[in-house]
């Protein structure tokens, strides 16, 4: 059985081989070139894809936690949601965690993945204490920031280019609560919209949901919802029935008029100014893990998100034009994202750097691909990058423009002769 | 303290069925040949939920030793499942005698041995529960894999005796026939997507399932219908197809 990612695009064959020790894991890199590790399947585009895949989710085996100082040793496999079952009734949570919890921690180091408080608290890197990685010549490197600090850049953010990630020890935090006090502002147009992230930048936890197809002066009106962990000791986590889409969604359910409508329901429910709520960890941190399979409704031709981010500098004016190009193209965004983000790390490839970031949502379809080249042009033009983890689609040109330590990288997989071993369909359109 | 006890713990199904009764904070004992190989997984028990954690080395095929392992328990389960499972390889049992003992011996003798045993403790105490995990295999003898097929049969009869024996002492037997689900012993297989089940998917039946004292759980549920249609063919017709 051939394995997707998450947009369900590219559909292609690959062969997929699981390994239960380290021996067996080493010969299959030994005997194949061109092979690239695969959690969950849930980065979108092609950066887990190839025609020889090393699925790591199956090591899914936890370790050791240590109560003092909240480290929590695991294998690459286990899923973040896991993690949460386990220890979010004994009052830990995860330091970083992104949009969904049904990520592998080798996942999460590959794409150095960030989450609402990326302002406060920096990439997953940032609680990443070491890890074990089996590097292309079979030999196990145990991988920390201050032991091996080149392959720890190169690996975290690295897109699995630099080996298997086997294990990792990470940093859990305290909380008290599984309940979140949420603030909603409502804003009216992107200038109210950044005030708000500047007004609310000392909250934890923040991100906005924008209407991508508002037109004329009220481009980037948002709902933006920032918010802490309360401290009520309530700590009942019980996993939730989740609601499944069974089937592709005939291509044509998802038009400008039913995002409209969507965007529409979503905007109005919030109240006018600022409301207050209280949610728990899977409503604020993981809304749409509670629809399996959410990923059906953009067709069977599948879809792809478009993230990315621009200095804080150029932030402003780079949005209004883009959202202002999306909003003429008429192409519907059901989910539009919009985070304001702390500062860069040393990170070869990690995403983020300080400014705002936008994600959106897009079906493919015919034409989809030559708005997205535009709208690269304004990124390139602001001095932004594209997030390789939902990239399926993004050329040559424009990743390395916004990755100035590709050379150092690509230098790093040359001399430990990874960059034959190790290739995604990512890494060779991108040439990593 | 309350035990459940699982054998054949070093399968999928049965892994996975160990972390959900951990989960929902039962301690276990794990009890299967060499069970020093699962040493890593009861320290991943033991990190996911606290709980208690006690390996039992036991040969299914060993059934002499069987009532000494179920002695050596200092705290009697309060529950037990097997997931032990030997598909075998058709052909060879076919002309190969020791292949189709093998088949059967596993799937049903080891399986009735152990059973009767703990069987007889649960209704002296007149509590517990049991968890057979049989297979839609048993419901009819396919060409494709008959042998344990018929084992499988063998031991879903015995569970329906064993229940309708224990319902008075009111000890709850629950037949377990799963479909398709990827494991180890599917690996090689090219199962159908809609009808394969993962393990986690099934453990989580099967703890629904025995909570609510069922009687026979099919899991993915669509295989009560598949095997209903695959039961009332009629043979004239059955026999001559390939399925």
């Amino acid at each position: 059985m051939s394995l997707m990612s998450w947009g369900m695009y590219p559909k292609i064959k690959n062969s997929v081989f699981k390994f239960n020790k380290n021996e067996t894991l080493k010969q299959i890199i030994n005997e194949h070139d061109d092979i690239i590790p695969y959690g969950n399947g849930r980065s979108y585009g092609d950066s887990a894809l190839n025609s020889n895949i090393i699925n790591v989710r199956p090591k899914d085996y936890f370790i050791n936690f240590d109560e003092e100082s909240g480290l929590l040793h695991i294998q690459a496999g286990v899923l973040l949601s896991e993690i949460l079952e386990s220890y979010v009734p004994r009052g830990w949570f995860l330091k970083v965690t992104p949009g969904t919890k049904l990520i592998t921690v080798g996942g999460a180091i590959a794409s150095d993945i960030h989450g609402k408080n990326h302002h406060v608290e920096g990439c997953f890197s940032e609680c990443v204490q070491a890890f074990q990685i089996m590097l292309a010549d079979g030999k196990v490197v145990t991988c920390s920031k201050d032991a091996t600090p080149e392959l720890f850049k190169a690996t975290c953010g690295g897109m699995g280019l630099t080996g298997v990630i086997l294990d990792a020890k990470i940093y859990l935090k305290k909380i008290n609560s599984q309940y979140i006090d949420q603030t909603t502002i409502k804003t009216k147009n992107l200038k109210e919209t950044f005030e708000a992230f500047e007004e609310y930048k000392n909250k934890p936890y923040s991100v906005a949901w924008i209407d991508c197809l508002a037109k004329g002066n009220k481009i980037g009106k948002c709902l933006l919802m920032v918010g802490d962990f309360r401290d009520d000791g309530k700590l009942n986590y019980t996993k939730k029935k989740q609601k499944s889409i069974p089937f592709n969604f005939p291509s044509f359910a998802l038009n400008n008029l039913s995002v409209k409508a969507f965007n529409w329901l979503y905007y109005g429910k919030a109240k006018d100014g600022v409301s207050k709520q209280r949610v728990d960890i899977d409503t604020f941190f993981y809304p749409l893990d509670a629809i399996c399979h959410w990923n059906r409704i953009y067709g069977k031709n599948g879809f792809t998100q478009y993230q990315f981010i621009l200095p804080k500098e150029t932030s402003y004016q780079g949005l209004e034009e883009i959202l202002a190009a999306i909003s003429k193209s008429g192409k519907g965004s059901f989910l539009a994202v919009l985070k304001l983000y702390g500062k860069t790390n040393d990170n070869y490839l990690s995403f983020p750097i300080e400014g705002y970031s936008l994600a959106l949502d897009f079906k493919i379809e015919k034409g989809l691909f030559d708005l997205l080249d535009k709208l690269d042009e304004i990124v390139v033009k602001y001095e932004g990058r594209i997030y390789l983890t939902k990239d399926v689609r993004v050329n040559k040109d424009t990743f390395e423009k916004g990755y100035p330590h590709i050379e150092t990288f690509r230098q790093f997989r040359k001399n430990n002769k990874m960059d034959r071993k190790f290739q995604s369909l990512q890494s060779k359109r991108v040439g990593i | 303290m309350s035990y459940v006890l699982i054998i054949g713990a070093k399968s999928d199904i049965a892994k996975a069925t160990a972390r959900e009764y951990a989960k929902h904070g039962y301690d276990l004992y794990l009890a299967a040949r060499n069970s020093s190989e699962l040493e890593e997984f009861v320290k991943d028990l033991i990190t996911r939920t606290q709980q208690t954690v006690k390996l039992i080395e036991l040969d299914i095929l060993d059934y002499k030793s069987h009532q000494a392992v179920y002695d050596q328990l200092e705290e009697k389960p309060l529950g037990v499942i097997s997931a032990i499972g030997y598909l075998g390889e058709q052909e060879k049992a076919q002309s190969n005698f020791e292949e189709a003992q093998q088949i059967m011996d596993t799937n049903y003798t080891g399986v009735v041995s152990l059973f009767n045993i703990i069987a007889d403790d649960f209704e002296k105490r007149r509590s517990g529960f049991i968890v057979g995990i049989s297979s839609v295999a048993g419901d009819r003898g396919r060409k494709s894999n008959y042998i344990y097929g018929s084992a499988k049969a063998a031991l879903t009869a015995y569970l329906s005796g064993l229940r309708n024996r224990l319902y008075d002492a009111q000890v709850h037997v629950l037949t377990v026939k799963p479909g398709f689900v990827a494991t180890k012993m599917t690996e090689d297989m090219d199962l159908p997507e809609k009808l394969t089940a993962l393990p986690e998917a099934v453990a989580e039946d099967i703890y629904s399932a025995q909570q609510k004292n069922k009687n026979v759980l099919y899991t993915k549920w669509i295989w009560r219908w598949v095997m209903l249609i695959i039961r009332n063919i009629p043979e004239w017709k059955f026999k001559g197809m390939s399925i």
